[in-house]
């Protein structure tokens, strides 16, 4: 027993703990990671907003003249719209039925939550195309019953709700794990409905995790690529979304317009990491795992 | 895991149900409750099957170990929880729900704390705050599950004066969950044993410690020491000496006798049913404890007044001047 004690177990403290590292690396390993964000996050999106105005205001502002660019933004608020709001339900539904049940299937369903997470964007955008597709699935049947899902609205809308729909349960799956059943029971022993227990207990429990969910949902959602550019066909002023607006006026050589537009989606992505931040920064207690900055 | 059991309340009692951890204590109590859900069986609340009543429905006070308090609602609203969450017909007015939450704070002694929020109040605060949330319902019964459990020893003790008194005053019907004897023991109008999913008493503090049904219950109420035995001509021999213990009617040849330790006592070798070397010897909330080691290597703890001390490794012989065998 006494050995345990003895001088020569205690750790030598002179050196400070042993998992810190010495000056010199510090100062290089933080370098490299300054260096790294500069060049690969910070200096494309300045490289956005310094194409943008390069022209100058007016060619900037004869971007959003365009009725095209305007079409673009209306179907991606249109499509966020849906989207969001969808996957909140989705989300909210999962992950009450895996935090607070015990049931069979439990981790597939987990599993398949996590799926558009491991799927490339265009196979997911491809995905409705084997199904809805003149040639797919439910094509013809689709056809004689004169409903357009594919190069419209409703494609546009699948494509986003796929790859999206990981956000809201990732979260809120954690979160309400960890803060278990007893609130709810204790609010249906006092003879409250499960539903008014919802509305009162749960939902403000996850509150602040949830609309950190949905910041990022939507964020996905307005800026999603790939899957949409599958399923949109791209016809102008119609199936067009934010992203392939820039995308086409990109590829017509129309620079200015291109990073114009970009810089919608740029401001975007900032106001969601500064309300990111926000919520991180004041309620980390609150989100899962206990999020901290 | 609950088998086959029948347990019967009376109204205006303090009953607690004692056990060990997993003798399904809590499942019961959770049964009674609505929210877990019997296999088979009945519940019945007075003469009203209420078996298939819903947990809201069932009008009972639950009060959860770890509180479960609602966090983000101060103290005042999580008592006005269960009236505010009625219909709007059975629903009392504002100022009414104002009123008996007042009287609930003036009862859990945390006048002024209204306002607050359960991360500003302590342990014991908080579970004051989960009583009087349970009770603003007026429920047919209260079921406390572990109530002292997450609190500490000194504040244990207090609320559970505290909650004797409460019960004394409102003579409400109460049912709580408790791995502690002394707890039961203390509070209890009478105790209901568990042991593995199995009831093996129900009694008063006082049958249950005088006459506990099986050698289960004369373990888990305290220390005893199990001592080979002979019973023979309705008496219980120990090494050919007679004791005071009856033997159970019909009952003849070799039996575990179990003893507390206050029924031992140190006597002289020629009058002793055990002997031994005293191992350690100390002092415990005014009772001279002795620790004795039998030939076996068996610890043998005997309570004694007399205030004695002995040196450690003094042989000293032992009296059995009480004790239980079970058939």
């Amino acid at each position: 027993m006494s050995e345990i004690f003895s001088p020569a177990f205690v750790p030598a403290t002179k050196q400070g703990p042993v998992a810190s590292e010495g000056a010199a690396t510090r100062t290089i390993l933080i370098g490299i990671a300054v260096a790294f964000l500069a060049l690969f996050l910070v200096l494309p999106l300045f490289a956005v907003f310094i194409q943008a105005f390069s022209k100058g205001l007016g060619a900037f502002l004869d971007a959003f003249r365009e009725p095209d660019a305007w079409s673009a933004i209306r179907l991606t608020l249109t499509v966020a719209a849906i989207a969001v709001p969808f996957n909140v339900v989705f989300g909210l539904a999962a992950s009450w039925a895996i935090a607070k049940f015990e049931f069979r299937g439990k981790s597939l369903l987990i599993t398949l939550i996590d799926l558009p997470f491991s799927v490339s964007p265009v196979v997911s955008g491809l995905i409705y195309v084997l199904l809805f597709g003149s040639q797919g699935l439910f094509g013809s049947w689709l056809i004689n019953h004169g409903i357009q899902i594919l190069f419209a609205l409703p494609g546009i809308v699948l494509a986003t709700v796929f790859v999206t729909f990981p956000f809201v349960a990732r979260e809120l799956i954690p979160l309400m794990q960890e803060q278990g059943t007893a609130e709810e029971e204790a609010a249906l022993t006092l003879g409250a409905s499960g539903l008014h227990a919802f509305r009162t207990v749960t939902l403000p429990n996850i509150r602040w995790g949830l609309l950190y969910s949905v910041l990022l949902c939507n964020a996905r959602a307005m800026g999603e690529f790939g899957a949409v550019s599958v399923v949109s066909g791209h016809i102008r002023g119609l199936t067009n979304t934010i992203p392939l607006h820039v995308e086409i006026l990109y590829n017509e050589y129309n620079f200015v317009a291109a990073f114009a537009v970009a810089s919608l989606l740029a401001v975007l992505a900032l106001i969601t990491l500064v309300l990111k931040s926000v919520l991180e920064w004041r309620f980390a207690g609150e989100l899962a795992g206990g999020r901290s900055h | 895991m609950l088998h086959d059991l029948s347990l019967d309340v009376r109204a205006g009692e303090l009953i607690g149900l004692l056990g060990p951890s997993g003798s399904g204590k809590t499942t019961l109590l959770r049964i009674i409750a609505g929210l877990d859900a019997p296999d088979r069986g009945r519940i019945l609340f007075g003469d009203d099957d209420a078996t298939g009543l819903a947990v809201q429905e069932r009008a009972v006070g639950f009060v959860f170990q770890h509180y479960a308090l609602f966090k983000h609602m101060s103290v005042a609203d999580n008592i006005a929880y269960g009236l505010n969450a009625r219909r709007r017909a059975d629903r009392p007015a504002k100022a009414e729900i104002k009123r008996r939450v007042g009287d609930l704070l003036d009862l859990i002694r945390l006048s002024g704390f209204g306002d607050r929020y359960p991360s500003q109040l302590s342990g014991g605060q908080r579970q004051r705050v989960a009583l009087a949330r349970a009770l603003a319902v007026e429920p047919r019964v209260l079921l406390l599950d572990e109530p002292f459990g997450a609190l500490d020893a000194q504040v244990r003790k207090d609320l559970r004066r505290w909650l004797r008194e409460i019960h004394d005053r409102t003579g409400q019907t109460t049912i709580f969950v408790t791995h502690d004897q002394d707890e039961a023991l203390e509070l209890s109008d009478r105790v209901a044993v568990l042991d593995r999913g199995r009831l093996e008493q129900v009694g008063t503090p006082d049958e249950v410690q005088e006459n506990p049904a099986s050698a289960t219950v004369m373990k888990f109420l305290g220390d005893s020491v199990e001592v080979e035995a002979i019973a023979e001509g309705g008496r219980v021999l120990v090494r050919g000496r007679e004791t005071p213990v009856a033997a159970p009617a019909g009952t003849i040849g070799p039996v575990k006798l179990y003893v507390r330790p206050w029924q031992l006592q140190l006597a002289e070798p020629e009058a002793a049913h055990l002997s031994g070397t005293v191992r350690s010897s100390y002092r415990t909330q005014g009772r001279q404890r002795i620790e004795v080691v039998d030939a076996e290597g068996r610890v043998l703890a005997v309570e004694d007044f007399d205030g004695v001390r002995y040196a450690a490794g003094h042989p000293v012989g032992l009296r059995i001047n009480g004790g239980h065998v079970f058939g």
